[in-house]
């Protein structure tokens, strides 16, 4: 296929959580015509060895992503705040997924 | 072949694992050739799940026979004339369209075969067709949404999807051809009634045709031979593919 008619399909962010696992992860991105086709596809493309249990696709365009360039503006600020790290409590035995 | 200690029962077991081992070979030759990439890969899906079948299927036919060969020697040391597929799988993949059609009109027949096989009176054909029909039952989907896709996609695309159904139907009427060995297999409560099969996949297709816009092609001059080791010329070439490395090392260990 042309990389022009490649070009026709949009991109698709692909998130799979594991049979164990508590939240979607993002796993990486496919082309399709559309959602149907991108569900198949990710499930082909990215659950073969049978890493998941659901699927999330969201259209990569639908993304609202942070600049990189702001990276200080926004997160700078939370360099030099390690008192809102919840470091000093004691965690209670048999809390697994804090 | 007769020398099996259950001839028609090693016979009905053969054809189904031949039917998924040269449609898998066949689809394994869209590996790295794909339309795109995502697609290459689900292909390859569907050849690997019906190279597992026809892996389970041989081992069984070569324990029916009971003559010390094994699913690699039946899979590999077998002349075209032993081969007892259906014509439909040994059709060469021509354009995605012909891959999709034969696909489709297959896989639709495979699922209504193996939901039925699923209750054989025989223990080891209900576990294998069961584990498949969850396999199958996939394959339907996918080849069904790209039937539908393509033929309900652009002028060019519902071409080729026309052209495609209408050269491989010929080749659908050998899937309910019964002849002496189905009609065994199913009075023994084994094997699948073709009838019943027949008038699942003439919905199935019909419905999904429907949905692509596609004309329901009439039923003329069928193609049959595959089952009873008459095949095409295409099976000789894809068998020479298939087996020449086996057969060039025999013995051979991977």
């Amino acid at each position: 296929m042309s990389d022009s008619a490649r070009a026709q399909w949009p991109l698709w962010e692909v998130f799979v959580r594991s049979s164990h696992g508590l939240a979607h992860k993002h796993v990486g991105s496919l082309h399709a015509a559309d959602a149907a086709m991108a569900l198949h596809n990710a499930r082909d493309v990215y659950t073969r060895r049978s890493e998941g249990a659901s699927l999330w696709i969201v259209r990569a365009s639908d993304i609202v992503a942070s600049d990189p360039a702001d990276r200080d503006a926004l997160f700078g600020a939370a360099e030099d705040k390690p008192y809102r790290h919840p470091t000093h409590y004691v965690v209670p035995d048999g809390v697994k997924n804090l | 072949m007769t020398d099996a200690r259950d001839g028609a029962l090693f016979a009905y077991v053969l054809r189904l694992g031949d039917n998924a081992l040269v449609l898998a070979q066949r689809l394994g030759e869209w590996t790295a050739h794909g339309p795109i990439v995502e697609e290459d890969l689900a292909l390859t899906n569907v050849a690997l799940d019906l190279l597992g079948h026809a892996r389970m299927w041989l081992a069984y036919a070569a324990q029916v026979e009971g003559a010390g060969r094994d699913a690699d020697a039946l899979a590999y040391f077998r002349d075209q004339r032993a081969y007892r597929n259906v014509l439909l799988v040994e059709r060469p993949n021509g354009n995605y369209a012909d891959t999709m059609a034969r696909q489709f009109l297959f896989d639709v027949w495979h699922h209504a075969v193996l939901q039925q096989l699923g209750n054989a009176r025989d223990p080891q054909i209900a576990a294998i067709a069961n584990k498949a029909v969850r396999e199958v039952a996939y394959h339907v989907r996918r080849s069904g949404d790209w039937v539908t896709r393509l033929g309900d996609g652009t002028e060019l695309s519902h071409a080729r999807m026309q052209a495609a159904i209408d050269a491989a139907w010929p080749f659908t009427g050998e899937l309910f051809a019964a002849d002496a060995i189905d009609d065994e297999l199913l009075a023994r409560g084994i094997g699948a009634n073709l009838a019943t099969v027949h008038a699942t996949w003439r919905a199935h297709v019909e419905r999904v045709l429907g949905d692509a816009t596609l004309a329901v092609p009439a039923d003329g001059y069928m193609q049959r031979g595959g089952k009873d080791g008459r095949h095409t010329e295409a099976l000789s070439y894809l068998l020479a593919e298939m087996q020449s490395v086996a057969r060039s090392v025999p013995a051979q260990r991977w």
